[in-house]
């Protein structure tokens, strides 16, 4: 498609962005943008800084240049200072290790409770009060990590990485490829998430998490292909690419390192927020009898059982929750860490 | 810039007025709702369920079909909505010398919505109907104590005979029936609907019938919106003495009890007949005394799957008695149920009350909740198989798990383990009834009842008779049969109730099923209704109903 | 891109024969659906094998199959267990949920980029960490639980709405319910505008815009936006048909007799023409969606080609 060229409105430049070239802008520019003919006071605010990296020209042979690390040791270099990276790995830490060791903070029974106090706020020693079976929701909530973390880590870096891989070849190679492999997405979509777990999952006689892991595995993956296969197809069409063409880049450096640390971003966004919504899936799945067997204790359980008793109890369902959007939150800022590491464009 | 800004001013008007338009919409549609198109004057609108089968009266096996047969028919017995008693309906007289061969009369002067009268061969068409297996129709083996029913419908090939001969029209008002054995409460089975009369309309154009449903009840179905509403109007033609005192009656599908529970709140329905348990926490707060909280016929046992070693036989008894002693019964319906369930002490309905069979306490020690016992004779009976039980249930209704986990924690608490009862639930009810229907339990399993009418015999024959249609235990004793043969032949009632207790002492001694808990029929009503009861098959007596 | 277009459409058909059997072969490996027919009480055996043989029931998979498709391209298909034709089934279904879908599309669009926008161009603010708590909340709450919140709030405590949705479903009453369908999407799509603009901010073509001197507002909307649009697009495109087939807890919540409501108990009971007809359709509906985000990639950035 032609560029769009409008009366009154001067063509568009094109951008092109590249940590590889070297640039010899000589100030760091920053840009601002400028308050309009109307003047609004939020509009005085600027635009994040630009800044442009004044990087040295790479010597023809190789050998390391002192201040030019390559693109995967500079993420790791920035992560490293990056609070937020920081603090949201701490927490993830944190949650594998009680994930690991529940019996570190708590000491109750996550199995066994008095009906008597079916329900009931909470009371000393049981800070959560307690579910519909009289179980002390903080042991639950601490002894579900487990189930929860695996299924949420798992599935999602198994249908991230199966979904990126997949679409990311579909958007490069295109053509024949692309129609293969985007139809197939077309069909796992059309799969009902029911159906699939019924079939699959109710042979299963297995009480691990693993089957329910490759299951949501197998149907979510169609998503996050298309997003990586759309951000691939934006990428791909970009000047730097043809430029490493037409230095003679062949397909795997081109995927590796030009296409995959920009196209990145949108994955990483999509795959965040999957993991929570994952974790539901998991308990939707248990709902109906096929997900986790029991008595495993996971939040998505607690979650689902604890919804339909929201208005009689609804310490029942907030810390479960609270813990799920606390890992949610981690991710999304560990996320958030390692795209502004990784993508070029926001160096 | 003149351009641009001139542009950009329009665009930011247009981007206004588009806004603008968003929020009147919404404004309107806010304004414009609240309230509710068609409470009409006189009429209960009543929330329903989709049925799952063809409203035909011997398809229909569900409450919610149900609900729509017994305002459009009136076969010839009808229970009292308070007594449980079959009293005649549409019945003049039905008897018998020898308990086997009965002979009905029917009363004058009936007629149908379209204006046929009800006659003898409205009911033998229709039973005939009911029972041949061409018509597959879910309810035929209530016509099997009929003479002829094997060659209507055979156990397999196809029928050799396309009529009862059992049943002859002896007049235009009577009919004689001849039974395959004695049978002396048979007269008293005639309330369920499977045995209503159908008109020649049925069968003329059974299409149109299925659409919009023609009967001889005091209600007439107006209009018909498969899966969404069914609007029926009282009618005036009809002669029986329980005439409806509303206008009529809007049945409207809900997807969802709790949804519906909502609409009541909100003013937009009359009736819900089944308040979900969740709401029972506050449902007096909510409703007051408009909230009803009854026995219904409805017992939930868990069954043993007697055709495996591991759990049967009668050394296993003990195995048996003591998992049921393990249950806390009274803290589950309070807790988890909040008293809409009781603690079950025998093996039928107080329902049926005490003249009619119940006997509470039947059960014994075995359904009474003892902890140091339970522990001696789970031991005594040889422990668990292999130190594991399963509670087999569907997951798909999504009520079961919520007591199956209680049942589950009651039974480890008493034997101080955390794994050795867990539930086991199964995706489709489907599934669940094949695994039941190919002996593939592993462990007990949910069995609920609920009763086709008001009798001990159906509480005991259809369950726990050698190779009885609902035996899905497998069970089978011959001192059992023997007690309920005599019961059915029994001619006076006492003989016959007390041959189905003795029966039942059986049940208590070897104990094939745990009872755990009738079940009651809860319903909740707007202010604008007055006298609503509900039946013993926690079905709202519409007819009744006044309204405003 | 008309021959592209063309060339899309005939791939559909592999898809479309591709899912049908996928998913009839699902349901048959479910199990015999029969004996859940009879309520509580067991199946009369004569009976419930007749009613399998005059559903084709105890032949083979693939002559089943065979017979349905069959069916289908004579207009058939097939029945439900309670004897409604699954034709009857999806005309009273579809037109709901589609109404339903475009509410709840259109709010996570309109409010979702809108919130990204808002919190892209403010990023590190006040209103980006709100944005992200609301995010989060979005995601941790299960729908049921604030369809039911919301239902009661407006429903009955204020009376603004009616709790349930006639049968009818005009776009009025169907407001709440689509805002309830639309929650979980909109996290996911005011991330994605959110990202998808930080990392655009700093291309090339918008410093130039900003130079020339061109009002905020306009870069933003007019430039920076319609790139950013692409993995937002993508995912609207992917969700179309997961909250048209997948809607069953917001349409329970709300008695709206739409597909996730009809699907689900085509799966639970078992009945394969109402699965099998209701997926089908959901599938060409994600084809289709898929066909106009990949045309919209070209529309959206003009350095996208298609041959």
């Amino acid at each position: 498609m032609p560029e769009p060229c409008e009366p009154l409105q001067p063509c568009e430049a094109r951008s092109d962005t590249s940590s590889d070239r070297p640039v010899d802008l000589a100030a760091t520019g920053t840009a601002t943008l400028q308050s309009g003919p109307r003047s609004r006071p939020w509009r005085r605010r600027p635009l994040p800084r630009l800044r442009w990296r004044a990087a040295a020209p790479r010597p023809a042979t190789g050998g390391p240049v002192p201040g030019n690390r390559g693109l995967w040791s500079d993420a790791w270099h920035d992560l490293r200072r990056n609070p937020v990276f920081l603090l949201s790995a701490l927490v993830i830490l944190f949650l594998v290790t009680i994930a690991v060791w529940p019996q570190l903070i708590a000491d109750g029974n996550p199995y066994q409770g008095n009906l008597a106090k079916a329900q009931d706020g909470p009371a000393p020693g049981h800070p959560f009060g307690f579910d519909l079976q009289g179980r002390d929701v903080y042991t639950r909530t601490v002894y579900g990590a487990r189930a929860s973390i695996t299924v949420g880590i798992c599935a999602t870096a198994g249908a991230a990485l199966l979904g990126s891989v997949l679409g990311g070849l579909a958007g490069f190679f295109g053509g024949w490829w692309d129609a293969l492999l985007s139809r197939i997405a077309d069909v796992f979509f059309g799969i009902p998430i029911l159906l699939g777990g019924l079939v699959f999952l109710s042979v299963v006689t297995s009480g691990s998490v693993w089957p329910v892991v490759g299951f949501i595995v197998l149907l979510g993956w169609p998503q996050i292909s298309r997003i990586a296969r759309g951000a691939v197809v934006t990428v791909r069409q970009q000047d730097y690419v043809l430029a490493a063409r037409t230095l003679g880049a062949g397909n795997g450096r081109m995927l590796l390192r030009h296409i995959a640390p920009n196209a990145v971003a949108p994955v990483i966004v999509v795959a965040t927020i999957a993991l929570g919504t994952y974790i539901a899936l998991e308990a939707t799945l248990s709902f109906l009898g096929v997900g986790l067997k029991p008595p495993t204790v996971s939040w998505g359980i607690d979650i689902s059982s604890a919804s339909t008793q929201i208005r009689n109890a609804p310490h029942m369902l907030l810390w479960p929750a609270a813990a799920l959007s606390i890992t949610v939150l981690a991710f999304i800022m560990l996320g958030d860490a390692v795209r502004d590491a990784i993508d070029p464009k926001l160096r | 810039m003149r351009g641009a800004q001139r542009v950009m001013r329009v665009r930011w008007v247009r981007v206004r007025c588009v806004l603008c338009a968003l929020c009147a919409a919404v404004a309107g549609a806010v304004a414009g709702c609240g309230g509710d198109s068609g409470s009409a004057d006189g009429i209960v609108r009543s929330s329903w369920g989709d049925p799952p089968n063809p409203l035909e009266p011997a398809n229909t096996n569900d409450v919610q079909g149900g609900k729509v047969l017994d305002m459009i028919f009136r076969g010839l017995k009808r229970y009292d909505p308070s007594t449980g008693e079959a009293k005649d309906a549409l019945a003049d007289r039905i008897t018998t010398d020898d308990q086997r061969t009965y002979t009905v009369t029917i009363k004058k002067g009936h007629r149908f919505g379209n204006g046929e009268k009800v006659t003898a061969k409205s009911f033998t068409d229709a039973w005939n109907y009911g029972a041949l297996l061409d018509n597959k129709q879910r309810n035929a083996y209530f016509f099997e104590y009929i003479e002829g029913y094997d060659k209507v419908h055979p156990v397999t090939g196809r029928p050799t005979a396309r009529t009862l001969s059992g049943l002859r029209v002896t007049g235009e008002r009577t009919f004689t029936v001849r039974l395959t054995q004695k049978f002396s409460s048979w007269p008293r089975t005639l309330g369920y609907n499977a045995y209503a009369p159908l008109p020649r309309a049925f069968f003329e154009d059974h299409a149109a019938w299925l659409k919009k449903p023609v009967g001889n009840g005091p209600y007439q179905v107006r209009s018909y919106d498969k899966g969404s509403v069914m609007k029926l109007r009282a009618w005036d033609g009809y002669r029986g003495p329980d005439k409806a005192r509303n206008k009529g009656v809007d049945l409207r599908v809900y997807t969802d009890s709790n949804t519906a529970y909502t609409d009541l709140q909100a003013g937009n329905l009359d009736l819900v007949d089944d308040v979900p348990a969740q709401q029972l926490k506050f449902v007096r707060s909510d409703l007051g005394n408009r909230y009803i909280n009854q026995p219904a016929g409805i017992i939930q046992t868990l069954t043993f799957p007697m055709y495996d070693r591991a759990w049967s036989g009668p050394a296993r008894a003990k195995l048996r008695r003591g998992i049921s002693m393990a249950i806390n019964r009274a803290q589950i319906t309070d807790r988890i149920f909040r008293s809409t369930r009781t603690p079950a002490t025998d093996w039928t309905s107080p329902v049926l009350r005490r003249q009619g069979g119940y006997q509470p306490g039947l059960c014994g020690d075995a359904c009474s909740y003892d902890p140091a016992r339970a522990r001696k004779l789970i031991a005594a009976g040889g422990g668990l198989p292999g130190g594991r039980m399963t509670i087999t249930y569907n997951a798909d209704t999504g009520s079961h798990k919520d007591w199956v986990d209680a049942v589950c924690n009651s039974v480890n608490t008493v034997l101080r383990s955390d794994r050795a009862c867990v539930g086991k639930p199964v995706g489709t009810f489907a599934d669940y009834r094949n695994k039941m229907a190919g002996k593939r339990m592993t462990g007990p399993f949910r069995a609920g009842w609920q009763m086709d009418y008001p009798l001990i015999q159906n509480f005991l024959q259809p369950l726990y008779y050698t190779d009885a249609s609902s035996n899905d235990g497998h069970w089978s004793d011959t001192g059992f049969d023997r007690l309920v043969n005599q019961a059915n032949a029994a001619p006076a009632d006492g003989a016959s109730i007390t041959a189905f207790q003795d029966a039942e002492k059986i049940l208590a001694r070897q104990m094939p099923a745990i009872p755990l808990w009738y079940q009651n029929g809860s319903a909740g009503y707007a202010p604008r209704l007055r006298e609503v009861t509900l039946n013993q098959f926690s079905v709202p007596v519409y007819s009744q109903i006044r309204v405003g | 891109m008309g021959r592209y277009v063309l060339r899309r459409l005939l791939q559909m058909i592999p898809v479309f024969l591709g899912a049908t059997f996928l998913i009839f072969f699902m349901v048959y490996a479910l199990g015999d659906p029969v004996a859940a027919l009879f309520g509580d009480k067991a199946p009369d055996p004569a009976t419930a094998a007749r009613i399998r043989k005059d559903l084709y029931l105890d032949e083979p998979l693939w002559s089943q199959y065979v017979h349905y498709m069959g069916q289908v391209f004579g207009g058939h298909f097939g029945t439900a267990f309670n004897g409604q034709p699954v034709t009857e089934l999806m005309a009273g279904a579809f037109p709901v949920t589609l109404r339903l879908t475009i509410v709840a599309i259109v709010f996570e669009v309109a409010l979702g980029i809108t919130l990204g926008v808002l919190s892209g161009l403010r990023r590190g603010r006040g209103l980006d960490t709100s944005v992200l708590l609301l995010t989060l909340v979005v995601v941790s709450i299960p729908t049921f639980v604030s369809g039911t919140v919301l239902q009661y709030v407006f429903g009955v405590r204020w009376g603004w709405a009616r709790p349930s949705v006639a049968p009818e479903a005009p776009f009025t009453e169907l407001l709440l319910p689509g805002v309830v369908l639309g929650l979980v999407s909109l996290a996911y799509t005011t991330r994605l505008t959110r990202t998808s603009l930080v990392e655009n901010a700093r291309a090339d073509y918008v410093r130039t815009a900003v130079a020339k001197g061109l009002p905020r507002r306009r870069i933003v909307v007019r430039h920076l936006l319609r790139t950013s649009l692409i993995p937002v697009v993508t995912f609207i495109g992917t969700d179309i048909g997961a909250l048209m087939g997948g809607a069953i807890v917001t349409e329970r919540i709300f008695n709206i007799h739409g597909v996730g409501y009809q699907l689900y108990q085509g799966i639970l009971r078992q009945n394969s023409p109402t699965v099998v007809g209701f997926v089908t359709i959901l599938v060409i509906v994600f084809l289709l969606a898929n066909l106009l985000v990949d045309l919209l990639y070209a529309v959206l950035d003009p350095r996208i080609r298609y041959a």
